[in-house]
This record gives structure tokens, sequence and C-alpha cells, in this order.
């Protein structure tokens, strides 16, 4: 057993960090929010977007991106050049000390814009030798720049892996540019997918740690994603991320104007089970705007234009003190979160065996209202989205995180509160119990009438105690019954 | 014998990439295909680079502005779709 240190770089007894990572993986993702369950409470990162050309088209992502509005992935506000991206990276790390990480991942493929991609990772070492660099790419050209990764010390790569099968992949891709010529659909995705997979051996080999993001399409790689995930892990991806569809109609995507279906949260929970029997899953992945800033969802992109940018000026020496001092007390807390007995996740005990002819003890979902930090420190009405939790007898499991309207309170301007209500209602369909800092009259008694149970009497508390607590509440409460009707076992 | 970048670009910086004579440039509104130095990719390539790259329906031309990427050739909506919801032609 490894005690417990202060420092991040050493080791820490994770709980939530799952054990059979070697130890020299869990350093890396220490810090990382993208990839660790609990640093995503604390440590932010940035993406900038350097790279516009992508040298593939995937039927889910539509090329024009100049849409400030939309958050999902591709989509990004401005593009920059390498030196504009460079200042944005200081000036946001000098602003937000609890950033650790930059990515390059759009709005095209960083690797086909090998010069912008690079040269921004370059400069902002030189300047920045504190932050930490990852990179997300569909892998066509991966193994060509495999060496030039491992120069540029970037720690994680994420490929985004559809399939392993071209007949499958025909339906995802329309085509690719590969060696000087346009391919099209299956020949296409033939080689795309022996690239990826090429590329993520390669990585594997050199010590660079590889996520796999999949996307869930429902009639195209549901049923194929299980054999996805058992591949990537073999291969040594140590995480594998499974992220909806997105297909409106106005994101003008092939997906969306053909009225693809989306999965249902359902259907994305049940996929991601499915697949985290074989793979350690990154479940709280959010899906942040290639250019978002902040930690995860809580997206501060707009406060670091680029006209905001101009006229400012950073000591990057005198920042990177600053930037020191926080992350350590961020580590210490987050060390003691992961240490703490009280806190961490704990298996919670079975205390008796059911009774015969009474349900098995079951489990519960809860949704959370959550700014950060791991607590739950948000009002109903303010929560943009919430994080669902699953207690059982097995513990508590951070299940995904759903986005919401606003249910907005006192103010017209939020648009149509009933409904937005009821859409809350619908979304959070499957939980008992809605967890939050404060919630107004009107929204209890409308979540209470739909048997979704409001709480705010943990407000504040640490999110993982506070389900426990609340699951501890809800058994006990149907226990008399069970005694009752059930035969007694003396 | 040049070909011409038209006002449906993206701006996306892809054909820039990978024209083996530099003619393409970053203009306002959009990338702009310098005609003295296409020679249309003959002699370096079998497809014309820019043509085989370009994400965006009809963005390039030939010299008679006959789209090189014609409509329904890079993503196979159904044109009933397309009028639909598209705002761009
Ligand atoms: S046709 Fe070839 S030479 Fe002409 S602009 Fe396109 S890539 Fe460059
Ligand atoms: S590849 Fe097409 S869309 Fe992109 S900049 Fe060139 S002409 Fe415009």
């Amino acid at each position: 057993m490894v005690l417990p240190m202060l420092n991040p770089t050493t080791s820490f007894c994770g709980t939530e960090q799952p054990s059979h990572l070697p130890e020299a993986i869990r350093q890396k993702i220490f810090d990382h929010p993208c990839y660790s369950e609990q640093a995503h409470h604390f440590f932010a990162r940035m993406h900038v977007a350097v790279a516009p050309a992508c040298n593939i088209q995937c039927h889910y992502c539509n090329r024009k991106y100049n849409c400030a509005n939309e958050s999902r992935p591709g989509v990004v506000a401005e593009l920059l050049t390498p030196e504009q991206a460079v200042k944005k990276v200081l000036v946001v790390a000098a602003a937000i000390p609890e950033m650790t990480i930059v990515g390059i991942a759009g709005p095209g493929d960083p690797l086909a814009n090998p010069q912008r991609t690079f040269s921004t990772l370059r400069q902002v070492a030189e300047q920045a030798p504190d932050l930490k660099f990852c990179l997300s790419t569909n892998g066509l050209a991966l193994p060509r720049y495999v060496d030039e990764i491992v120069r540029h010390n970037i720690g994680h790569v994420t490929i985004t892996i559809n399939c392993l099968d071209p007949v499958i992949g025909a339906h995802i891709y329309p085509w690719i540019f590969w060696q000087h010529k346009r391919i099209r659909r299956q020949e296409a995705a033939a080689i795309l997918i022996e690239q990826q997979q090429r590329g993520l051996e390669m990585l594997v080999e050199r010590g660079i740690l590889v996520k796999v993001n999949s996307v869930l399409i429902p009639g195209i790689n549901d049923k194929h994603l299980k054999v996805v995930a058992q591949v990537v892990k073999a291969k040594g991806a140590f995480l594998h991320n499974i992220i909806p569809l997105i297909a409106q109609p106005e994101h003008g995507t092939y997906y969306g104007l053909t009225r693809h279906r989306e999965p249902t949260a359902q259907e994305l929970a049940t996929v991601q089970a499915d697949c985290a029997v074989d793979m350690t899953m990154m479940r709280h992945c959010r899906q942040c705007r290639a250019d978002a800033v902040g930690r995860l969802g809580e997206d501060r992109g707009a406060e670091f234009s680029l006209e905001q940018l101009e006229n400012k000026e950073v000591d990057y020496a005198a920042a990177m003190l600053r930037r020191q001092a926080v992350q350590q007390a961020l580590a210490k807390q987050l060390i003691n979160r992961q240490c703490n007995s009280e806190v961490k996740l704990q298996f919670i005990p079975v205390k008796k065996k059911p009774l015969a002819g009474s349900p098995s003890t079951r489990s519960i979902r809860m949704a959370v209202a959550s700014k950060g930090n791991g607590l739950i420190n948000e009002h109903f009405g303010h929560a943009k989205a919430f994080l669902i939790y699953e207690a059982s007898s097995q513990g508590v499991c951070f299940i995904d995180r759903r986005q919401t309207e606003l249910y907005c309170e006192g103010s017209d301007i939020c648009g149509d509160k009933e409904v937005v209500l009821e859409n809350i209602i619908q979304l959070l369909a499957d939980c008992e119990v809605v967890l939050c800092a404060r919630i107004g009259f009107e929204p209890w008694r409308a979540l209470e009438a739909a048997g979704l149970f409001p709480n705010n009497e943990h407000a504040l508390e640490p999110i993982e105690v506070a389900v426990k607590a609340v699951y501890q509440e809800r058994l006990n409460a149907s226990q008399p019954a069970q005694f009752t009707t059930g035969c007694k076992i003396a | 014998m040049a070909f011409a970048i038209v006002e449906v670009c993206i701006n996306c910086w892809a054909c820039e990439l990978v024209c083996p004579n530099n003619a393409i440039v970053e203009a306002k509104p959009h990338f702009f295909i310098a005609a003295e130095q296409c020679t249309e990719c003959a002699g370096d390539y079998a497809e014309p680079q820019c043509v085989g790259i370009c994400p965006i329906e009809g963005a390039i031309v030939d010299e008679y502005q006959k789209p090189l990427n014609p409509l329904g050739s890079l993503i196979p909506i159904p044109l009933k779709q397309r009028r639909e919801t598209l705002t761009v032609p």
C-alpha cells in the first residue's frame, strides 16, 4: 500500500483511480481534469484552436466552425495563430492558476496542421514550462507524427476510434485525404482504421498515455463498441470514453440533416456500463468545446477573447509562483479527499442478507447540482447540468453529467418555466433524489409530485458523502415495511 | 489553366497546406488561388490537391466556373433534406 503524500508527482492513495493502473500512469493523470474523476473538480484545462484543416470527413461533423453559440466538439469561436495561442495560454494560466493542461483538439485535426500545432506547443513549453500538453486526433496521420509527439513532450493523446470494421466505418466516414488522393467510403475507412490502430500501438510502445474516444451512433456502432473497448484496452489504451452522438438538423451535419437519432441518456449509460466491464471508463467527460477554457463544463472562453488579449501583459515568472502555491493547496485538498476515510468512495457494507421474499437491496440514482470542488453547492434553479450518481450496495459511482436548460427563478427572460421544469424532470427520470444547495418552493413541489425527491439538507457537503448518507436514509426508510412482510430471521 | 475559390469557402486552410505550388493564399473574405501559379497540379499529382482535400462542395471551381466537387459529391445528403435546412448553397 502506498502512503498518501502531498506532492502530486509522487504516489497517492486514490480509491477512484483504478488500482490496476500502473503507478507511472496514475502520476500522469493525478491532476488531469479530463482523466481523473476527482481532479476535474479541482484542476482546469484549456484548449487552443490553432488547427483549422482536417484530413477526413465524419458524418457527425460540420466543417463550418465559426458559430459561438454551439457547444460541441469541433466548434470554436476564434481561430488563433500559434503566436496568439501562446499569448492566450499565458494570460489564462496567469488568471486561472489551477489550469494545468493545454490541449489542441480542433476545429480540424492537430496532425493535419503539424506546423501550427507543434510550433504552438514548442513556444508554450519555452515560456510556460509548468504546463502539460495533450492532443486529440482522428488518428489518420498519427503513425507519421509519433516521433514528433514524443519530442514535444506530449503526455496524453486522445484518438477518436468509432469502429474497427470498414463496413461500419463506411457509414461514418464519407472520405479521407490520403497520400495525395481523396479516398472514399469503405476503402477510406479501412485505411483510417489501420492508421488509428498502428498509431495507438506506437504511442503505447513509447510510453504515452492514450485515451480512446468513441462516438455512440445508434444503429451504426452501438453493438460494435464493446469489441472496440476490448481491443483498445488490450492494446494498452488506459481510458475509453463513450460520448453520445449530437445530431441536430441546425448543425448541418450529415447525421443532423438525415435526422439520425441521438442516443438517449439511458442508452448511453447502458453502453458505457457494458464497455466498463472491460475498460476503465471516463464517465464524467463533458462535451466541452474545442476552445473551452476553465474547469470542465465551466466554460470561461468568453473572458479571454482575442480582443481582450491584445493589450494584456503577463509577467509569467510571477504568475508561475502563484500557480505553484495554488496548485499545491489544491493537490493537498485532492489527496485529502482521496485518502480521508470519510470522503473517499467507500463500499457500503451490506448489513444483512435480504429477507426471503423481499426485494434485494436496490440501487438508487441521484441527481446532484454542483458548481465544482466536489461539493453540493449549486442552487437547483442555477444548475446548468446535473451530475448523476448511483449508490448501491457496491458503493457510490459517478454515472454521467446531463446538460439542462436553466430553470431560472423569478425572471421572465428565462422562457417558459414550466416547460423547462418538465424537461428537467424527464432528463432525470431514472433518478430518485435531487441533491442541491437550495431550491425554490415551486420546483420542490413539482419534483416531489414527479417522484423525484428534492433534498437540500446536504448543502456544501462533499457529493459522495451525501449520496451515501441519503442512500442509507432511503434504504432505512423502506426497511420497516420489509420487516413486517418478510419472515423474520432469528 | 487555373482553378479558383469562391465564396462558400470556409477558410479552413486545408488546401493551402497541400498545394505543391504555393498557389493558395489566405485572403478576405476567403482563400484565393493565384492563377499564374496554379498548374492544376499537372506534373506533380494525378489529382489536383486542393480539390482532393477541400471539405466544402462547390468551393473550388474550374476556369468555366464549374464546381470541381459538385453538390452531393462529398456528403451524400439527399437533396430534399438539404433544401429544408441548409442555408449554404
Ligand atoms: S490545383 Fe494544385 S496547383 Fe492549383 S491551387 Fe490547387 S493544389 Fe495548388
Ligand atoms: S479547402 Fe476549401 S473550404 Fe478550405 S480554405 Fe480551401 S477552398 Fe476554402
